[in-house]
């Protein structure tokens, strides 16, 4: 299936993608087949974003559509407590010293419609918030973002607390953002470097299989 | 014999230029951006540099006496007590908001809305007063209340200047001129240091700082969502507002090299970068107004130095296009060897030294990568190395390793 909606959000037609969904529920389509179709939609901007065809302003533009129309959707699903089983659980957050929100905020997303739980602590947390949050919902992998380069420091600091509290056998800890590159895993501790969102949700699909 | 401070400066000025001329100069210059690493130097916090001007200035001081780099970016100029004064919320400083020794950070926002684009068109001045400034700082909200400026550029009456009276404004007006004067002590501090610093032999790199004009819409206005969103949405409204920009920014740039009889000029970029979007995207929003920014500049003798933060591998062959020998491609993290084959012999290139380097690896390790990067892209000038962003965090033995290795490995 990929009907006109698929394709407005494929172009980035977002007038279109929220207009075609008022019409589709105004001629009785079921709440949940226009949800699937945007899914669909949403995996199809992913796979042009691996093929380096679609870039960040596709990613949060697309995102956004998504948004929209789930916020029309959602009150006209009855009892969708959730939609299926998840693939993994993952604890994210931007380490202490570093504000910066935008490339966490899209690698949460990209992980949730991917098929991740994602329990996001925030930014400029300390190492035990991250703690905190693990030994509370048991996740498999944990993501620590950071812009600056001060963040190298707090990400390791972050790891260490995490092998100190008796964690680090459980989960697999990916880091990213900014100034991060494949250096500064070694001398954090941590397990992966991803350079964008789409490498986040590869390393985490690949752990969760292990 | 120790050579004078001038004969230093003179030294140091011609490797650059030769290096920026394409040309081979005694060694492969270096610069340095020390943003807050000069704090670890004296024990001071990042927190201090904000609020303890002659702490910070003296540890600028230690900076280039012990490091001595052949050009330094003048010491971060902010100062925590004027954006006390003002509340200032697009940006958060340790002090407020951020952690006693972490950098100053930006706060992404939409200072502009979507809908604010005609204003904003119609006269950029008016709206950056009365709405603009007011969003960014808290205590200048009383320019809200101010009347449009054009209705105030009209001569005869004044119906405008009861305006002025209104007690909001009166306590903006107020606060604005309380910041401007510890402003104006900062500036002059630091201009007895730069003083100061080329008496003692040293060369202060930038003459002035502009902006792509994306990048002035995007970090500021619009915030990085925001822009993209218009990329979609109002895609020819997001290009008339780079038209209106470009000249200010142009202007801004040649008026500060003017005012500090310096001629290079730092381009910070930011959203043009591989990845942020689609070489078509940049194609189209980005590049045309980068591109003319710079030959204006550089038309009027000044010396571009756009910092391609990020990587730019997939849109190297645009920059062949720069003014050859008055542009200086500084790179962060694209791959040196290709900016080499792509761009060598038409225009000089900087970068080379990642900062992750600098903090996580060894002696031995830093001074074996400056070796071979030197020997894989510095060969025949043309050639500036620098760290692949500001220092702030670096290890200073590390810092030492890499300029004593570059003193080593870097003479032609």
């Amino acid at each position: 299936m990929s009907g006109k909606l698929f394709e407005a959000i494929v172009d980035m037609r977002d007038k279109d993608a929220l207009q075609l969904t008022q019409e589709m529920l105004a001629n009785g389509v079921n709440p949940r087949d226009i949800l699937a179709e945007c899914q669909e939609a949403m995996a199809e901007v992913g796979r042009l974003f691996e093929a380096k065809e679609y870039f960040l302003p596709e990613l949060m533009m697309s995102g956004e559509m998504l948004k929209q129309i789930s916020e029309i959707l959602k009150p006209l699903m009855e009892g969708s407590a959730d939609e299926g089983e998840k693939l993994g659980r993952v604890v994210l957050g931007t380490v202490k010293g570093d504000i910066h929100d935008i490339g966490k905020d899209i690698v949460g997303f990209m992980l949730e419609i991917n098929g991740f739980e994602v329990f996001d602590v925030g930014i400029d947390q300390p190492p035990q918030v991250f703690v905190d949050k693990i030994k509370e919902v048991n996740p498999q992998v944990v993501g620590l973002s950071g812009f600056l380069t001060v963040a190298f420091n707090s990400m390791r600091d972050t790891v260490d607390m995490i092998k100190e509290a008796g964690f680090r056998e459980q989960v697999k800890i990916m880091i990213g953002g900014g100034t991060v590159t494949e250096d500064v895993v070694g001398y954090t501790g941590s397990d992966a470097f991803g350079s964008d969102a789409m490498a986040a949700v590869q390393l985490a699909k690949a752990w969760v299989k292990e | 014999m120790e050579k004078s401070a001038q004969a230093r400066r003179e030294a140091k000025i011609k490797r650059f230029v030769t290096a920026e001329t394409l040309g081979v100069p005694d060694r492969v210059p270096t610069f340095t951006v020390s943003g807050f690493f000069p704090t670890k130097l004296t024990g001071m916090t990042v927190k201090d540099a904000f609020y303890d001007q002659e702490k910070w200035l003296e540890a600028n001081r230690k900076y280039l006496e012990v490091y001595d780099p052949d050009m330094y970016f003048a010491p971060s100029s902010a100062s925590g007590a004027v954006h006390d004064i003002l509340e200032t919320t697009q940006i958060m400083w340790p002090g407020n908001g951020v952690d006693d020794n972490a950098s100053f950070q930006f706060v992404e926002g939409e200072y502009m809305t979507q809908a604010e684009y005609d204003m904003f068109l119609n006269d950029p001045s008016d709206f950056n007063l009365r709405v603009y400034l007011p969003r960014i700082h808290k205590a200048l909200a009383g320019f809200a209340n101010l009347p449009p400026l054009l209705s105030i550029a009209r001569g005869y009456n004044s119906p405008f200047l009861g305006a002025f009276a209104n007690p909001e404004l009166v306590q903006s007006l107020e606060k604005l001129v309380e910041a401007a004067k510890v402003q104006a002590q900062w500036s002059k501090a630091y201009a007895g240091f730069e003083q100061e610093a080329s008496a003692n032999g040293h060369v202060n790199l930038i003459g002035g700082i502009t902006l792509a004009p994306f990048d002035s819409i995007s970090d500021t206005l619009r915030g990085m969502k925001g822009t993209m969103f218009d990329m979609f949405q109002e895609p020819d409204k997001l290009l008339a507002a780079q038209d209106k920009l470009l000249p200010l920014l142009i202007n801004a740039a040649i008026g500060m090299t003017k005012a500090t009889k310096n001629p290079r000029v730092f381009i910070p970029l930011h959203r043009g970068a591989d990845g942020f979007m689609s070489v078509k995207q940049f194609e189209k929003f980005y590049w045309p107004y980068l591109k003319k920014l710079i030959e204006a500049i550089t038309d009027a003798g000044c010396i571009a130095y756009p910092f391609f933060e990020g990587t730019y591998d997939a849109r190297l062959e645009y920059l062949q296009e720069l003014p050859s020998g008055k542009t200086v491609a500084w790179f962060d993290r694209s791959d040196m060897v290709r900016v080499k084959e792509v761009l060598g012999g038409k225009i000089c290139i900087a970068g080379g030294m990642p900062i992750t380097l600098l903090q996580t690896s060894t002696v031995a390790g830093v001074k074996e990568y400056t070796k071979q990067m030197i020997e894989a892209v510095g060969q025949d000038g043309g050639f500036i190395m620098t760290p692949s962003c500001a220092l702030d965090e670096a290890e200073p033995e590390l810092l030492k390793a890499w300029q004593d290795a570059v003193n080593e490995f870097g003479v032609y």
